[in-house]
């Protein structure tokens, strides 16, 4: 062999620039939350009229809503208000329910868990069913081959996407819960009473993934790397999981990731037909009667999530493609 | 219009929405007395013969109050879309108006407005408005805008980078002009495509805000407010919310359909072609070459529609020895390549007299030994080293699962034995090159631990198709000195293929030239000076050499090489061919005109 000698310069990327892009994330997590916070705080002032008033009703005595509003710090200036709300948010302290006088923060950790095992749970399933159903949608359809199959896949799953999450609801509950008895129709009894709000909650962004996934693993199917693939002659596992997996995770996550967003507020409507004791039926509720604190804290607390869950796919991706991390400073600079 | 009912769901759709639309301009005057009459003997029952879909909690028919409710319900998912699109239009168009500062301030909202889901936004909206259908198309509304903002935004940039606005641009047309005259019109199309789905959308959306009881309050009722009475009494009649939810599933799975309809129909779709008709070979009589590590004879490859990419090529490839496979793009060369490792894309079909690999018949081996010996014999290496690498996995792994996948070696031996090979394609610090992501690594890096790759196994043959044509020049020498020395230690031997026959002259011992889809002429690569055909001939002669006559045009080969569907019983080149003659209305067969010259002529 003769001694090395490159012509090619050896670039090599420092890997440093992770850090950079973990820190524009984080940023980006922080001004999102910062707007949020404040859109929330706003929210009880672009109330028109008095919101004490639409509170309490048109027939409660001056005296009371004028001590409710002192209460709430209403009196105050705004900069003086929102700093108020700042420090309280900041210890955790939501304020207190107008009709039951809990704590809200109580309110949410009561039903923070249930919402959020709930959402994780549907999440993991559709991705666990779609995904595979995807690739092995595209394999079977690659080409042009199996238009059976292609045709029967995008309707059913269009028709699937359609049909939004409370309607499934409605109609699990009327078939395997009021019908056959087979499930419990109501409550948190047991690990039983998960499935029909998570099959409720998975159909529609399952089917949405499985499209989605499909489409990546057939651009992915005629790349030549996927070609090369096949000319090492790897056997069929090692070829879809390992060559071609996670590179169409990258789309079908980041769709996956925002639909896990509208999934966390799907759970709200889900929530409500099969009376999870999550947050969903007490934001109805407050919004309703007008529980303007507790109203205020859930959306805060719902946007939140979605930011966090953003957030947190935003960094597997990161992870799962170097290339896309790497790359997605420069596509914002530019 | 008319491909959308071809199409027969998009047919479904246009008739589930125009009944729709029928039932909301004569549901109310025919069934509104029907529906606002209240029976008490009645209260809450299943499906019975005066009342098809059940009763409600004052008696009153369901199926009746749905029918009504259309009304109501497409009405308001039309003004909440209406609010949707105004707004996100209007937001969405901004950036390109106002300056530039403002203007990413507006993107940079609408990026973290996307990221909240509509129906957060919807609740939002109706605190601080209040209960009531006003309350939610607001919202809603509100919901959809930033969606159609962030595609009017980018559909904006996308017009924007367009000459024509460059050119307005330079013309000093002002930037509002620019916008309406020039970037609307064009962006139109996809906007209005987009609220088909977004209709659906909003109706979906005010009848989930509606079930939750924050949309139409009674006396007033959509479907959702339907849904939401019902549901009270769904433990006890469950069959009370069977009506006001197929309303709200049908008509959200019209708008849907309708939405892909129009999507598809503005994409096109292609025509599905006719099965591939197998090309038939007869068997191949004369004793297989005893040296070749490669032999084909007659192999061809055929697609849907008489497309024949490869016609009867043969080919012969010695251990050590490096055969060059030229011609001009789309003469079948890479096509070849394919056949030969047997990944031809769907729905071509492969057939050859003789495919020998290593003396074995690729044809006569079950699929699972085809691929063990494929895997571990045959080396392929493409022509973009970027696309050749899998991008989400390490170099060394891609380089190691060669060796664990088909030698069984450990992981651990794996591994070193990839650093070994990237060592000899003269990779410095290999070690930490197989760490590294393809990403990380030049082109000519990337391509050498391409072939590195082929070389894990115990390669016998290595296809190179057009290994060097992405990469710079200087880098192309390296990767022709890997590939010589590759082959001189390993005694495999190797196809190569280029378009550039000086390159093919210096690398290789013997050059196969391919012109539709066919070999026609064969040379040891020290006598292409002695090219007999005119193809070669010409190929050669269009190369600038030190003492090219630089005031005269390059040489090119005037005219264009027939299409791989064409069938010509004649000279395929003879079009192009300044000694064609009457002979060659008959194709030439290849004859010997020397030691390993072989010319399909009748005039050479």
């Amino acid at each position: 062999m003769t001694p090395p000698a490159d012509t090619a310069p050896e670039t090599t990327v420092p890997r440093r620039l992770s850090l950079r892009f973990l820190l524009r994330q984080l940023l980006r997590l922080a001004l999102s939350l910062a707007a949020l916070v404040t859109a929330s705080f706003a929210m009880i002032h672009l109330i028109p009229g008095d919101p004490l008033r639409q509170m309490l009703g048109p027939t409660a005595p001056k005296a009371l809503v004028d001590q409710r509003r002192a209460e709430l710090g209403l009196d105050d200036s705004l900069p003086a208000q929102f700093g108020h709300y700042l420090a309280q948010l900041a210890h955790g302290d939501l304020g207190t329910s107008f009709f039951s006088s809990q704590p809200v923060s109580d309110i949410i950790a009561q039903g923070l868990p249930n919402t959020l095992s709930l959402a994780v749970l549907a999440t993991l399933t559709a991705l666990a069913v779609a995904i595979p159903l995807g690739m092995w949608a595209a394999v079977r359809t690659h080409g042009g081959r199996g238009r059976r199959t292609e045709a029967a896949f995008t309707t059913l799953t269009g028709a699937a996407v359609a049909i939004p999450e409370y309607l499934y609801g409605l109609a699990l509950l009327l078939v395997f819960a009021l019908g056959l008895g087979l499930l419990p129709p109501a409550g948190l009894t047991g690990p039983a009473s998960y499935v029909l709000p998570v099959a409720a909650l998975t159909l529609a962004p399952a089917a949405l993934i499985a499209r989605l996934a499909r489409v990546e693993t057939l651009r992915e199917l005629d790349t030549d790397y996927m070609r090369l693939a096949h000319a090492k002659r790897l056997p069929a596992r090692r070829l879809y999981a390992v060559h071609l997996l996670p590179n169409t995770l990258t789309a079908t996550l980041t769709m996956g990731g925002l639909l896990l967003g509208g999934l966390i507020t799907g759970s709200v409507l889900v929530e409500n037909v099969f009376a999870w004791p999550g947050l969903g039926q007490r934001t109805v509720e407050a919004i309703t009667q007008k529980d303007y604190p507790v109203a205020q804290a859930m959306i805060l607390v719902y946007g939140a999530l979605v930011l966090v869950v953003n957030f947190l796919v935003d960094i597997a991706l990161g992870v799962l493609d170097p290339q896309s991390a790497l790359s997605a400073p420069a596509r914002q600079e530019g | 219009m008319r491909r959308l009912l071809r199409n027969p769901l998009g047919l479904a759709a246009a008739v589930l929405i125009a009944v729709l639309v029928l039932l909301a301009l004569v549901g109310p005057p025919l069934f509104g007395d029907q529906a606002a009459a209240i029976h008490p003997d009645r209260i809450n029952q299943g499906a019975s013969a005066t009342d098809p879909l059940g009763t409600d909690a004052l008696g009153r028919d369901l199926l009746a109050r749905t029918v009504v409710a259309t009304r109501l319900t497409l009405g308001l998912a039309f003004l909440a879309t209406l609010i949707g699109t105004v707004g996100g239009v209007l937001l969405g168009a901004l950036p390109a108006v106002l300056p530039r500062r403002a203007g990413r301030l507006v993107v940079a909202t609408v990026d973290i407005l996307v990221a909240f889901p509509a129906l957060l936004l919807a609740m939002f909206t109706a605190v601080v408005t209040g209960l009531g259908a006003r309350g939610a198309v607001l919202g809603i509304g509100v919901a959809l805008a930033p969606a159609f903002a962030r595609l009017t935004h980018t559909l904006t940039a996308s017009v924007a980078g367009a000459d024509y606005i460059a050119a307005a641009r330079m013309l000093g047309v002002p930037r509002r002009r620019i916008l309406t005259r020039h970037i609307l019109p064009n962006i139109a199309e996809p906007l209005i495509l987009n609220t088909a789905q977004s209709m659906g959308a909003a109706l979906l959306g005010l009848s989930a805000m509606s079930f939750l009881g924050m949309g139409v309050q009674a006396p007033s009722y959509d479907w959702g407010r339907l849904l939401n009475e019902a549901f009270g009494h769904v433990y006890v009649t469950p069959a009370v919310v069977v009506a006001p939810a197929l309303a709200v599933a049908l008509a959200g799975l019209g708008f849907m359909l309708l939405g892909d309809t129009f999507a598809k129909a503005a994409a096109g779709s292609a025509e599905p072609l006719g099965p591939t008709r197998a090309p038939t070979v007869p068997p191949a009589r004369e004793a297989p070459d005893p040296d070749a590590v490669l032999e084909v004879r007659d192999l061809t490859v055929a697609f849907p529609g008489g497309v024949t990419p490869v016609r009867q090529v043969s080919l012969t490839v010695r251990a050590g020895e490096i055969v060059g496979l030229v011609g001009e793009s789309g003469s079948g060369k890479s096509m070849t390549a394919a056949a030969i490792g047997r990944i031809v894309p769907h729905p071509g079909l492969v057939a050859s007299a003789r495919s020998t690999l290593c003396g074995t018949d690729l044809d006569a081996l079950k699929p699972p030994e085809r691929r063990a010996l494929l895997g571990s014999s045959l080396a392929m290496v493409f022509q973009d080293p970027t696309a050749s690498l899998n991008p989400a996995l390490r170099v060394g792994g891609q380089l190691a699962e060669v060796a664990t996948q088909h030698d069984g070696a450990t992981r651990a031996e794996a591994r070193s034995r990839a650093v070994r090979r990237l060592s000899r394609v003269h990779i410095r610090r290999p070690e930490q090159v197989a760490r590294q992501y393809p990403h990380e690594l030049s082109g000519g890096m990337r391509q050498r631990a391409v072939i590195a790759m082929g070389l894990m196994g115990t390669p016998r043959l290595i296809i190179a198709d057009e290994p060097t044509t992405a990469l710079d020049v200087t880098v192309q020498r390296e990767v022709l000195r890997v590939l010589r020395e590759a082959v001189d230690d390993t005694r495999a031997g190797a196809l190569f293929i280029s378009h550039d026959i000086a390159v093919v002259g210096e690398l290789c011992d013997r050059v196969s030239v391919m012109y539709a889809g066919r070999v026609v002429e064969e040379l040891p690569a020290d006598a292409l000076h002695r090219a007999r055909h005119p193809y070669t001939r010409a190929l050669i002669g269009s190369l600038p050499g030190m003492d090219t006559d630089r005031s005269r045009p390059l040489a090119t080969i005037p005219g264009r090489q027939p299409s791989p569907a064409d069938v010509h019983d004649g000279c395929p080149f003879a079009d192009r061919c300044a000694s064609a003659g009457a002979r060659c209305s008959t194709r030439p067969a290849l004859t010997t005109r020397g030691t390993g010259h072989t010319v399909a002529c009748w005039e050479a």
